[in-house]
């Protein structure tokens, strides 16, 4: 008989710190559960009371409250980040309150990895690989979308004037990485 | 850099973006009714003009969305654009006032 043991391994080992005195510094986010969900805005509303944070029917907006947060990527996407561990928990309430409406619910908890990248050169920080504009008045606080880096594609969201969170695939994780401790050396 | 406005997300990045081909190509209702020529011209025959055309985008790294974009083929002007499934627009009112 074949004994299967399987760690689960931080995208983040191996890789070293990025920081800046003063100006910027990258942090590695905890495990989480996400799924991607699909659906009519009914569906989004039912799995809302399921997920316990609103799923944002406006596009291009993230809500979040504690460990939970449910990003709009477009008009029928949603990102759900939750607490790691949750999902199982979340897919069966996620399913029950959805019953036979259509929808799909993918566990990519494993797909994804995060960090958040803060201080108050964050916003030049990210610009080095993301062609959005990312002027506050452009992309206020709350607000969140699928975009790229480089050519890597993140998932970009503004916690605060000066924080961003970034999802991005795993396997994509060292290729991002490198470009952004190459920007921190002309910071 | 090329901002390319997306009928979800406004105007994005052209980087986000991936072209897809002239848009309202519809494929015959029953294929099997089709002559060899039909369909071959379904599937190969494209308008290709030098000047307005109006084609199918994708917002892959943002909304994921398709959409349909009108485009000068010789300044690569976009005109406007609007969402798959939604009528195709006039094309009279470009030519007036498009160059
Ligand atoms: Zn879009």
């Amino acid at each position: 008989m074949v004994e299967l043991k399987v760690t689960r391994r931080s995208a983040f080992e191996g890789l070293h710190a990025i920081g800046v005195s003063g100006k910027v510094s990258a942090t590695p986010s905890a495990l989480a559960t996400r799924f991607s969900f699909r659906g009519d805005h009914e569906a989004a509303q039912r799995a809302s009371k399921a997920f316990g944070v609103t799923l944002p029917l406006a596009l291009l907006k993230a809500e979040t409250n504690g460990t939970r947060t449910a990003i709009s990527l477009g008009p029928d996407e949603w990102l759900l980040i939750a607490e790691d561990g949750a999902a199982q928990l979340l897919a069966d309430e996620i399913e029950k309150a959805l019953g036979t409406h259509f929808h799909s619910l993918v566990d990519i908890s494993h797909r994804n990895t995060g960090f958040d990248v803060s201080g108050a050169e964050a916003a030049t920080f990210l610009a080095t690989g993301n062609p959005l504009d990312l002027h506050i008045s452009a992309f206020p606080v709350g607000m969140a979308t699928r975009t790229i880096f480089s050519k890597a594609e993140i998932v970009l969201w503004r916690k605060s004037a000066d924080t961003f969170h970034v999802e991005i695939w795993r396997s994509f994780l060292p290729f991002m990485w490198g470009l952004l401790e190459e920007a921190a050396h002309e910071l | 850099m090329l901002l390319i406005p997306c009928p979800y997300c406004g105007e994005r990045p052209e980087l986000e973006f991936r072209y897809a081909g002239e848009a309202h190509v519809a494929r015959p209702a029953d294929p099997m009714k089709t002559t060899d020529e039909e369909w071959a011209e379904y599937l190969y025959f494209r308008s290709n003009p030098k000047g307005i055309h109006i084609e199918r985008w994708r917002h892959i790294s943002g909304c994921a969305r398709f959409f349909n974009c009108v485009r000068d083929t010789v300044s690569d002007k976009i005109l406007k654009t609007y969402k798959a499934g939604e009528p195709r627009v006039d094309l009279k009112q470009f030519e007036k006032g498009a160059n």
